[in-house]
């Protein structure tokens, strides 16, 4: 307080907002900085330097923060631009487009960082499964982190809706149809999604709602609740050899400079690049919403195309229940089986572990394009359906046939790898992640006018 | 063979008389944990009903001069012809013996719009390839069923469907047609 004051008003009012220098000059004061800085005291005032390493990260945690930023920042606009009516909704996005200044811009922006939440979500989630960062302190926030990838799925999912063009109606109409076939519940919950028999007015105000109220709430609930979890596990797992000692104590950096600016780095990088595409790429929008014409083929969103997959090939309770169901439990649980070690942090667990990998991607890489190649020239699906009741014909038989197949993909992987029970989970999440994107990636590309296999372009 | 029931033990039941009537012995304690946990359970439970009750979609009430549409008399259907009714939507089939039977447009396999298809004689769903015939039976799948149906009635020979309630079905049968006397 015995300070002269300082001549410059501007520089006392920035004083005040900014009581550091952006990079204090000595280390004590650059820790200092950190706690007593709002924004950045989500970071400890130290970080260990090995959790820097780009290659362990990827970045990929503060990517999908930046996305959701974006997402809030643009979404926010876009909700001043539209209104939630069949009558209004796709007029008033035309509009958008033609007459708002920027309006094709914020509007890509929006789309093109959703669909990249996507990407970089599950990105993130195979990061910390295959250094093994789901064990120990970590095992609730794989929950945490799983649900906020359903978040992601369901606020893209909602958001597909609002535009009201063609594309938009129909691959709502499907995927909403596929919740029909859940066992029991099944049309009450399709009733309850579609607000009605068929897609409409309640629909749409639904899925508005949900887009952006109760989906944006949930994420400011479970965001902090997963950057909190990270904190209190002391950081990210340290990445190290399978062979190598981690030293105790870890040589700790300053998180400022350090961290932030690595951090400061991704961010603006991310942004600049999407904002280049969404210059150059427009996020696409069909005719209007004709509820009499499903144009053809009509195809779910890209990340639930998957499914759209499964469909043409085992009876829908399979496709849409028990298949998609099964998995999500393994899901959930991946954190809560019995292991033989703590590999954290080392990639892919072992060398062995890397090598099961290797064998399981290929193994899903021939297997599933051939069965769907199989299925497609042999018609077996719809024959098997034909003369046998579609449960057993269309559900059963394949559903056997898969288990059997796990069954050889277990025994392959035992006499050649002999594997521990880490490696196990590692094998079987590397199958069942790399055969679904073969799934959709087969059903993105080649699947033609009448959903018939065709050559893309 | 008797069976002989073994002697319950619960925790509540296992303590002695005067350790349970203390203020704070482990019985008290884990039946007022359960008490806490039923509560619990029965609140979500309620708000779970207010919830779905809120959201659940009010059945569209519609008068009877709504609801039904009057297609027109019988001879405007030649046997064999299919004719869609948009504002209904769906289809009016006249069998080639005659009978009547009105589908609904929405394939059974996950709701697209069915065209029918006049060369091949069959309703083809451009979602997913289900094919039906003029009977609303599935000639190819995915479908897992045939086409749903609106109620026909035929009075003075003038035909008339009630759009108000779907019915569904398995498969085709003779029951389900609404003939012209």
């Amino acid at each position: 307080m015995s300070e002269p004051t300082e001549s410059h008003l501007a520089r006392r009012i920035w004083r005040s907002v900014f009581p550091t220098p952006l990079i204090p000059a000595d280390d004590r004061e650059r820790r200092r900085a950190v706690v007593e800085t709002l924004l950045l005291h989500i970071h400890p005032p130290t970080v260990p330097a090995r959790a820097l390493r780009f290659t362990h990260t990827w970045g990929l945690g503060g990517m999908g923060l930046v996305l959701l930023v974006l997402l809030a920042g643009t979404g926010a606009m876009l909700m001043l631009a539209y209104r939630p009516s069949p009558a209004e909704a796709y007029a008033s996005v035309q509009a958008l487009i033609r007459e708002t200044g920027f309006g094709p811009f914020i509007r890509n922006i929006h789309a093109w960082s959703a669909n990249l939440l996507l990407v970089v979500a599950f990105l993130h989630l195979l990061r910390v499964f295959f250094t093994s960062a789901f064990l120990g302190p970590r095992q609730f926030n794989w929950v945490i982190g799983l649900l906020l990838l359903f978040c992601a799925m369901a606020a893209n999912f909602t958001g597909y809706l609002l535009p009201w063009d063609q594309l938009s109606y129909w691959a709502i109409t499907i995927v909403t149809g596929m919740l029909a076939y859940v066992p029991l519940a099944g049309p009450w919950l399709q009733e309850l999604a579609r607000g009605g028999e068929e897609l409409g007015a309640a629909a749409l105000n639904n899925f508005y709602t949900l887009h952006t109220t109760i989906i944006p709430v949930l994420f400011l609930l479970l965001l902090p609740w997963h950057f909190f979890r990270v904190r209190k596990a002391g950081g990210v797992v340290l990445p190290h050899r399978h062979d190598e000692e981690l030293p105790d104590p870890p040589e700790r950096v300053n998180t400022l400079p350090d961290l932030v600016v690595r951090e400061f780095t991704v961010a603006l990088v991310l942004i600049a690049a999407l904002a280049v595409f969404a210059l150059l790429v427009d996020s696409p929008l069909g005719g209007r919403a004709n509820p009499g014409m499903s144009p053809n083929p009509t195809k779910a969103p890209w990340y639930f195309q998957g499914f759209q997959e499964l469909l043409l090939h085992f009876h829908p309770v399979f496709a849409v229940c028990v298949l998609p169901l099964s998995s999500l439990l393994f899901f959930v649980l991946v954190p809560y089986l019995r292991y033989d070690s703590d590999p954290s942090g080392v990639p892919f667990v072992s060398p062995k572990g890397l090598k099961i990998t290797r064998f399981a991607a290929l193994t899903a890489l021939v297997a599933v394009p051939a069965l769907v190649l199989f299925d497609e020239l042999s018609g077996a699906s719809a024959r098997l359906a034909a003369w046998l009741p579609p449960l057993i014909g269309n559900g059963l038989i394949p559903g056997l046939t898969l288990a059997g197949l796990l069954l050889g993909f277990r025994q392959a992987v035992r006499s050649r790898y002999a594997p521990n029970r880490n490696e196990w989970v590692l094998a079987f999440v590397v199958l069942l992640l790399t055969g679904f994107l073969l799934l959709t990636l087969i059903s993105v590309l080649f699947r033609g006018p009448g959903m018939a296999l065709s050559w893309p372009l | 063979m008797k069976r002989k029931k073994p002697p319950i033990k619960t925790p509540q039941a296992a303590p002695s008389q005067a350790r349970s009537a203390a203020p704070d012995s482990p019985g008290r304690r884990s039946f007022l944990w359960r008490l806490w946990l039923a509560l619990g359970l029965a609140t979500a439970a309620e708000l779970g009903w207010i919830g779905e009750s809120f959201f659940r979609p009010r059945p569209r009430v519609r008068a009877a001069a709504q609801r039904w549409i009057v297609a027109g008399s019988v001879d405007l259907f030649p046997p064999g012809s299919v004719t869609p009714f948009p504002r209904g939507k769906l289809y009016l089939a006249r069998l080639p013996d005659g009978g009547f039977l009105a589908l609904s447009r929405s394939c059974t396999h996950l709701g697209c719009s069915l065209p029918w298809d006049e060369k091949r004689q069959e309703f083809v769903c451009p979602c997913h390839g289900s094919a039906f015939d003029i009977r609303g039976e599935v000639r190819q799948p995915p479908a897992p069923r045939a086409l749903d149906l609106f109620p026909v009635s035929i009075e003075n020979n003038v035909v008339r469907i009630d759009t108000g309630r779907t019915q569904r079905r398995g498969t085709f049968d003779e029951s389900q047609v609404a003939r012209p006397f």
